[in-house]
């Protein structure tokens, strides 16, 4: 034992809520870059002690909805030089690479900034799985963070000629070959069965979830309650993640109520919800308003939903999106350039620069929106903190949304700079409740990582990662919460006072489910007829994965 | 895991096929060629158009030293030594090249600009550069080359002839596939060619513009005004782009009636007079038509690996190409911080080329100036550019002797299958050795 | 008398094989130092296959040797090169703020230097 290589963080002010510990004063003890239990000869000394008396020590942070790496996220990134120009830039030093910002960081300030700000780990939440290779190149080069991505689904051929033909089996079986082949992590589907319809017509998409998709003949319900099923019950641990129908359309709330109610109680999660609670009809302005109040109803008295904001911050950012055309629709709002791709049997992708102004009542209820949704769900285990980042904002408005809801008085004081209708339109006015820090490392770290099913990621107790974010108490939470005093990852320091000290590469997160191959065969001749390339150099292999942890079923 | 056949079989004699290899030549980036090698030869490329063919078939292991230090043979050791030192020592120093190698040989490069406060560009500044530029200016639409085979029922080719450039185009992608909405192929899919030249692309087409050259601005926007209807002067128009009004009428119906419309255009755009806003106004055309019906567009990009280059320089730096690090972060300029301008303006004063050939693409005042700098030449062949060079590796060819990724020209990356081993280092493996040396040159620990 | 010309550089299937086969080699060199002319410019300038022209632009000036273009291929007043190191000396450095150099379409002027 007396060799053993400890480090000690000693006298911080614990928040580890999944392990029910509330602000407590204790030591924390890491070993082999895991949480260990403090040694039980009282003669071992750490190697090295941290102390952290009169600060405040949490789980590294976990954003389980942004969009850091692959086809999408590098265009968006090639299309946007005026915004970098401007921007802030990350010069090289002797630790690290140089980099830029704008609303789509490069990959190595991607790794740099998420780890400044006390996040260890996150998940790119859209990739195609043609561009699965990518994205783990990507991965290789963003680093100090573990990181994961979801695999676009929802308008699959293969899922949707599945159910059209009712084989719940061979669903199944292709959710699990296509995560494997991808080495991604969970299901996503992106406006199921819409972006299907916006590849083959003009203007094309779904009105609601129970418009048939042409040429399948299913509809998005279908979509929807069929990869939910066969998700559940190949037990991956998180197993859907759904962009619901109709995001940003006046009126949608009801969508997004049925496509709740679709899940037909089993898990599943609303991403971004904000995008998709909206009242009013016909795109007229005059009507929009916030239905968080009976989403959020349902939310509550739901346990098999999770749901992330996708908060809105005002200002200027970068829209991208599996979605195709709901990246047409921006595209013609704000009028600026637009990226459309369309991925061969997969799904399609929009981007278009953006801007959210606090005099636009459109902008204003949506930043009013999200907010409400932290406020109204009262269980905060099944709400995260996201941005959809870039879409709502960049995840280094984080701060600043800890900010709004520990402190009602500044979130009354940007209302008030808001467009007057807002305090009408929505409740937001009304509500007092603030989060506590318990609270705030919940949806932060501790509530994504259960969501997500990692087990040792989000807390604090012996087994799990030692990816640990330490802070300076501060009154204005917004600065305390924007530089931490010290992040470690994987037992090391990796930055101080948001500098980086040692520029670790993190690992890569998927999963394996365990699936019935003698479905391949009929995956196989369906993707030699209509794919580009062979089926044989489609499956991403190990040595794209410079450093993996398969993350075991449920 | 995929259970399939086997990627390799050989026999007793020695004889070896590769199925499902990957060709790197174009950017139709094939990876359906089953090789035969034997004895560090390939005696069948199975699939392989005339261009691939040539890849392969004459590929063997040139027996010059794998390093020279001003035209003498020398160890790698000695290479890498003189290498870091001429690139630590520069004030202006440039990489440039990248196209003909994988993903993980040019994230090394984009990392040594990085650590030397140099400039990296690749071939695509002088390739599809013009079209980076477009597309920063108004998007692009687009999709995967399986969208065009199952989907799109009228082609059109715009300064571009992929008969020579792209051989397999037509066959794999563009105008044979029968495809999920096209089940007979060729005969649901009309193609028209637009160029100066009746090119042998021309000759698969149902339709032939011949249009005047460097009017290409002008034809794109007689079409932008047609699609919506804007009336135009006959006269003016033939006299703009050589070509009757009623002919660009007809494409601009044929185009809106289209169900899925699909433009592939090519240097004919990009190099010519106009660059970036020759394509900047047929992406701007592409986007009009959307408003009536689903169109794309797509560069026929040339080398191999020159879409991952952008790719990789893009999340690496933020931007495609032409990246300066001067100032210890990344900077993009196009014509300032571009290859054959930081060479004929003189201001490089030392140079990495990679797997490219300046000495003979560049203008005169470039090579003039390039030949007056010491520089470091990567290349599996030997070329003027590899022969004025202060250091000279000869390498292993990517995808027929080393493996690694390489992005099709819609951006789709694909694993490659390497035939057999080359005795000569490859560019990963030099570049790697470089780097580590300019690490412990300038006491960088990341 | 010197004539004008507008140049093409480009790429073609032969010239594509000659770079695996060797850029020293005979047939890579061949097929970028061989200019191809319209047959009607080939007739009217009394021009046959392998007299030598001497090429001048604005960037530089190359001599190449001639052939008749394919039937059809190339319109009268239109000269077409392989894509490689004479074409390339022919482009001025200036790339107008984007880069690239303007490698096609250039303004030529052509001597006819000796007759086979």
């Amino acid at each position: 034992m007396s060799s053993a290589d400890y480090t000690r963080i000693s006298g911080g002010t614990v928040y580890d809520p999944a392990n029910g510990i509330d602000g407590v004063i204790k030591d924390i003890w890491i070993l082999d870059g895991r949480i260990a239990d403090a040694p039980s000869d009282p003669s071992v000394r750490p190697s090295r002690n941290i102390d952290a008396t009169g600060l405040v020590v949490m789980p590294g942070g976990v954003d389980m909805h942004c969009h850091i790496a692959g086809p999408k996220v590098n265009v968006a990134r090639k299309m946007r030089p005026e915004e970098k120009r401007r921007g802030e830039v990350l010069h090289r030093t002797l630790t690290t690479h140089s980099g830029t910002m704008g609303s789509v960081p490069s990959t190595f300030a991607t790794g740099y900034k998420y780890a400044g700000l006390g996040y260890t780990t996150a998940f790119d939440a859209a990739v195609p799985p043609l561009g699965a290779r990518h994205a783990h190149e990507e991965f290789e080069d963003t680093p100090c963070i573990d990181k994961g991505f979801y695999v676009l689904m929802g308008n699959n051929h293969f899922v949707m000629q599945s159910l059209q033909e009712k084989e719940p089996q061979k669903l199944k079986a292709f959710i699990g070959w296509l995560l494997c082949a991808t080495k991604g992590f969970a299901p996503k589907l992106v406006n199921p069965g819409g972006v299907e319809v916006w590849k083959s017509r003009q203007g094309g998409n779904v009105s609601g979830i129970d418009e048939m998709v042409e040429h399948f003949q299913v509809t998005p319900r279908q979509i929807i309650t069929g990869v939910t099923q066969a998700a559940n019950e190949l037990r991956l641990p998180h197993p859907v993640h759904i962009h619901c129908n109709n995001l940003g359309m006046p009126g949608n709330w009801e969508t997004t109520l049925e496509t709740m109610r679709s899940l037909e109680g089993h898990r599943g999660h609303i991403t971004h919800i904000q995008f998709h609670s909206y009242g009013g009809g016909d795109g007229d302005e005059n009507t929009f308003n916030s239905k968080v109040v009976p989403l959020a109803e349902y939310v509550n008295t739901h346990p098999n939903v999770t749901i992330d904001v996708g908060q809105v911050l005002f200002g200027s950012t970068t829209s991208m999106t599996g979605d195709g055309p709901l990246g047409y629709f921006l595209s013609k709002v704000y009028g600026g350039k637009w990226f459309s791709s369309d991925t061969e049997m997969e799904g399609g992708c929009g981007i278009t620069p953006i801007k959210y102004r606090n005099k636009s009542l459109v902008h204003a209820l949506q930043w009013a929106i999200g907010l409400e949704w932290y406020l109204l769900v009262n269980d905060p285990w099944r709400v995260v903190m996201s941005t959809d980042h870039p879409n709502g904002g960049s995840f280094l408005a984080y701060p600043q949304i800890i900010r709004f809801l520990m402190d009602r008085t500044y979130r009354r004081d940007v209302l008030a700079t808001c467009h007057p209708m807002v305090r009408e339109r929505s409740t937001l006015m009304d509500l007092d409740r603030e989060y506590t820090l318990n609270e705030i490392a919940i949806i932060t770290r501790a509530g994504p990582a259960r969501i997500l099913g990692l087990p040792n990621k989000g807390h604090l107790g012996p087994g799990a990662d030692a990816d640990i974010t330490i802070y300076t108490p501060n009154d204005n939470k917004e600065v305390m919460f924007e530089m931490p005093r010290l992040v470690i990852k994987s037992g090391r320091v990796i930055v101080e006072q948001s500098e980086i000290r040692e520029a670790l590469i993190g690992k890569t997160l998927h999963v394996q489910p365990h699936y019935d191959v003698e479905v391949e065969p009929s995956i196989q001749q369906w993707f030699e007829k209509y794919y580009s390339i062979r089926w044989r150099n489609y499956p991403v292999d190990l040595s794209y994965l410079h450093a993996s942890e398969v993350v075991p079923g449920i | 895991m995929a259970h399939t056949a086997s990627e390799v079989t050989a026999n007793a004699e020695g004889l070896k096929v590769i199925y499902d290899a990957t060709c790197t030549f174009c950017g139709c980036v094939c990876d359906d060629i089953d090789l035969t090698v034997q004895d560090n030869h390939i005696t069948e490329a199975k699939r392989a158009c005339v261009l691939g063919k040539a890849w392969f078939l004459n590929h063997s292991i040139d027996d010059r030293p794998s390093c020279l230090i001003d035209g003498k043979p020398a160890s790698l050791e000695a290479g890498y030594d003189r290498a870091a030192r001429i690139l630590t020592d520069a004030r202006y120093p440039i990489v440039y090249g990248l196209s003909d190698s994988p993903c993980e040989a040019q994230r090394v490069a984009v990392s040594i600009a990085d650590w030397i406060n140099g400039t990296v560009d690749t071939t695509t500044s002088v390739c599809h550069g013009p079209s980076g530029m477009a597309f920063q200016g108004v998007g692009e639409v687009t999709c995967s080359l399986g969208e065009v085979a199952n989907r799109g029922d009228l082609i059109i080719f715009w300064g571009a002839n992929p008969a020579e450039s792209h051989p397999r185009h037509f066959t794999r992608y563009s105008l044979m596939p029968k495809g999920m909405f096209l089940p007979n192929g060729r005969k649901d899919r009309t193609c028209v060619m637009v160029d100066v030249r009746r090119t042998k692309s021309a000759k698969a087409a149902d339709i032939f513009i011949p249009i005047k050259p460097r009017c290409d601005f002008e034809a794109l926007w007689t079409l932008r005004a047609l699609v919506k209807g804007v009336e135009l002067d006959p006269e003016q128009v033939k006299a703009d782009t050589g070509v009757e009004i009623s002919v660009w009428q007809d494409l601009a119906d044929r185009m809106k009636a289209a169900r899925f419309g699909v433009m592939f255009f090519g240097m004919g755009l990009t190099m010519t007079r106009g660059k970036h806003a020759n394509t900047e106004a047929l992406l701007a055309l592409t986007k009009d038509l959307n408003a009536f019906t689903r169109f794309v567009s797509k560069p026929n990009r040339g080398h191999g690996n020159v879409t991952g280059a952008d790719n990789v320089v893009s999340w690496r730096t933020g931007y495609p190409f032409g990246v300066n690090h001067a100032r210890g972060y990344p900077r993009f300029n196009p014509g300032e911080y571009t290859t054959s301008d930081v060479l004929s303006r003189c201001e490089a004063d030392a140079a990495m080329m990679i797997a490219c050939d300046p000495m003979a693409n560049f203008s005169q005042p470039a090579r003039n100036h390039l030949a007056s700098i010491p520089y470091i030449a990567l290349d599996a062949k030997e070329t003027p550019t590899t022969r004025a060079a202060a250091v000279a590796f000869t390498v292993a060819t990517y995808g027929i002797n080393t493996g690694g990724t390489v992005y099709r020209m819609d951006d789709v990356p694909i694993p490659l299958r390497p035939a057999f081993d080359s005795p000569h280092p490859s560019d990963f493996e030099v570049l790697s050795a470089i780097e580590s040396r300019v690490k412990n040159i300038l006491g960088i620990r990341a | 008398m010197a004539e004008s010309f507008i140049l093409i550089p480009g790429r073609t299937s032969e010239q594509g094989c000659g770079i695996s086969e060797g850029k020293f080699q005979e047939k890579y060199q061949s097929q970028i130092n061989t200019l191809q002319v319209s047959p009607g410019d080939m007739q009217r300038l009394g021009l046959i296959k392998g007299d030598r022209v001497r090429l001048t632009s604005e960037g530089g000036q190359v001599e190449v040797s001639v052939v008749s273009a394919p039937k059809d291929e190339l319109p009268d007043g239109i000269l077409f090169i392989a894509y490689g190191d004479l074409s390339c000396r022919l482009m001025s450095a200036d790339t107008h703020g984007s880069g690239m150099p303007t490698s096609k379409g250039i303004d030529v002027t052509m001597d006819i230097l000796a007759r086979s």
